[in-house]
């Protein structure tokens, strides 16, 4: 069934009677072509180009839990591809691009919003990096802009600009970032897929690999063994359990971080900013909740919940920021398990079995790389290759010395 | 969160820097293969449950390995580094 207007219409003078259920539910086949693992945003995104853009046909998804049950619904929904480093920003720009295609592309409402994302320059020092950033962006065909006080006292009258310590003296803006609605970009991927013959296998979780002179011959699941010429895992959270199950130890550690809503307000923030001075982002939900968060807690966990000290890091870097969402009150806070890799970027590679790939390692910036990560990982799956802007993300790189360290922490997962 | 140093009794987690899992006990020799500094430095066990891992106490600064549980944030034991024998070279 496509969407339109027409149909929403049609809909609506017939009691809405119409609507079918989006996805099938099918029980698994013996076996597949290629089975994707995790029915999040990255694997429904794999499923849905493998079927779409590369022609392939028997694919499955394996989903634990339901569809879109991890990350893609827990994140902050910022899309944006504003990065410096020359493994990256070209790959993120990709995925850009995706975004402003996407819900033509899949025929959903994913409500991609590009109101713009700014960064706090508080420092000297501070506007000769996001300079140089600014230009890596230019240079990689995103946009970017260099706006001063007064530009952005146009926008944000209410922030803190004579802070003592951490006066606001300009931003770097990236217009055509913005927000999308996270679930709904699950959803529409999911959607996509099943249109296309994909099997999403639901309460499905995978307990160990098959595996016979050095290649993968399919996945023990919870719902019975499933055959599978390649295999491709995209469960960033719980990748080092999921690739345990092929004997491999993986360059990452599992991070909880944290997220906020507060309380519905009037519309006051019209885009995305990021505090330079301290850790901390927000945005303005289209409820109106503001919707921010800071650093991951700091020490390795696999619990979907925070702890007392970055909450109050965030608060105190929300209140540096902009004293006047002291009175708000805080509805909700929750926490999700990242994949913390040693450098701070992602991995989109094959592994040393056979037919096994790997796509994981996004850090707490997954979100806004899912339809590129998708695309790539799909390129990769389908042609054994690596995408071009996905060549960087190896496994290999760290043995070789080419990190790709945006913040040159070096291999400490909890710093980047 | 609060952990047990061994010198100075419980404390609040903000008193403590991370490090990591405890791998890093285990340096490999100078002239090893680059295989293993890649396995020392990069990859990780990374349990859901118990693991044991570093915490540096500041106020005594002591290296703490904490037997902790990454699931439920139980912590089972904590032990200086120095008492382990060998430890940080």
């Amino acid at each position: 069934m496509r969407y339109s207007g027409l149909r929403v219409i049609a809909e609506a003078l017939t009691g809405h009677k119409g609507w079918k259920p989006v996805w099938r539910d099918p029980a698994p086949q013996p076996d597949y072509d290629i089975v994707i693992v995790g029915g999040g945003g990255h694997g429904l995104a794999t499923a849905y180009y493998l079927a779409k853009e590369f022609g392939q046909k028997r694919i499955a998804v394996l989903e634990k839990g339901w569809l879109g049950s991890g990350n893609v619904g827990r994140n902050t929904t910022i899309i944006r591809s504003n990065y410096l480093l020359d493994g990256n920003e070209p790959f993120y720009e990709f995925s850009l691009r995706l975004w402003e295609g996407l819900e033509q592309d899949f025929n959903y409402n994913a409500m991609v919003s590009q109101r713009g994302i700014i960064n706090l320059i508080h420092t000297d020092a501070q506007r000769d990096a996001f300079t140089r950033r600014g230009n890596a962006m230019i240079l990689n065909g995103a946009d970017a802009e260099l706006l001063d006080q007064a530009q952005v006292r146009a926008m944000y009258p209410f922030l803190n600009f004579d802070n003592a310590r951490f006066p606001i003296k300009g931003a770097l803006m990236q217009r055509r970032g913005g927000t999308v609605r996270h679930d709904a970009v699950a959803w529409g991927y999911a959607r996509g897929a099943d249109s296309r013959g994909v099997d999403l296998i639901q309460n499905c979780e995978v307990t160990g690999m098959r595996i016979a002179g050095g290649r993968i011959l399919g996945l023990e699941t919870t719902r019975g063994f499933i055959g599978a010429r390649k295999v491709g895992v995209a469960v960033a959270g719980s990748s080092s359990r999921v690739m345990a199950h092929a004997g491999l130890r993986l360059p990452i550690e599992s991070h909880a971080l944290q997220a906020f809503v507060s309380e519905g307000l009037k519309p006051f923030i019209d885009g995305v900013m990021t505090f330079g001075a301290g850790h901390f982002y927000v945005s303005q939900s289209d409820k109106g909740g503001l919707v921010f968060g800071g650093d991951i807690d700091g020490y390795n966990s696999y619990a979907a919940r925070g702890n007392l000290p970055v909450i109050e890091d965030v608060a105190e870097g929300g209140m540096a920021l902009m004293p006047a969402i002291g009175r708000a009150r805080l509805l909700r806070i929750w926490g999700g398990i990242m994949d913390m890799s040693m450098d701070g970027s992602p991995i989109i590679d094959r592994t040393p079995v056979e037919g096994l790939y790997f796509n994981g390692g996004w850090c707490y910036g997954g979100f806004k790389a899912t339809p590129a990560s998708g695309w790539c990982f799909a390129h990769l799956l389908a042609r054994d290759e690596p995408h071009p802007t996905a060549r960087a993300y190896r496994f290999d790189r760290f043995l070789r010395g080419l990190m790709i360290d945006e913040k040159g922490q070096g291999a400490q997962p909890n710093l980047h | 969160m609060r952990i047990p140093c061994p010198h100075c009794g419980t404390r609040d987690r903000r008193e403590f820097y991370y490090y990591g899992a405890d791998d890093y006990l285990r340096r490999p020799a100078a002239d090893a293969a680059p295989a293993a500094w890649d396995a020392y430095l990069h990859l990780r066990d990374n349990p859901a449950g118990r693991l044991r891992d570093l915490w540096y106490h500041e106020p005594c600064g002591s290296w703490i390995a904490v037997d902790r549980d990454t699931v439920s944030h139980d912590i089972h034991g904590a032990v200086a580094v120095a008492d382990l024998g060998g430890g940080r070279t």
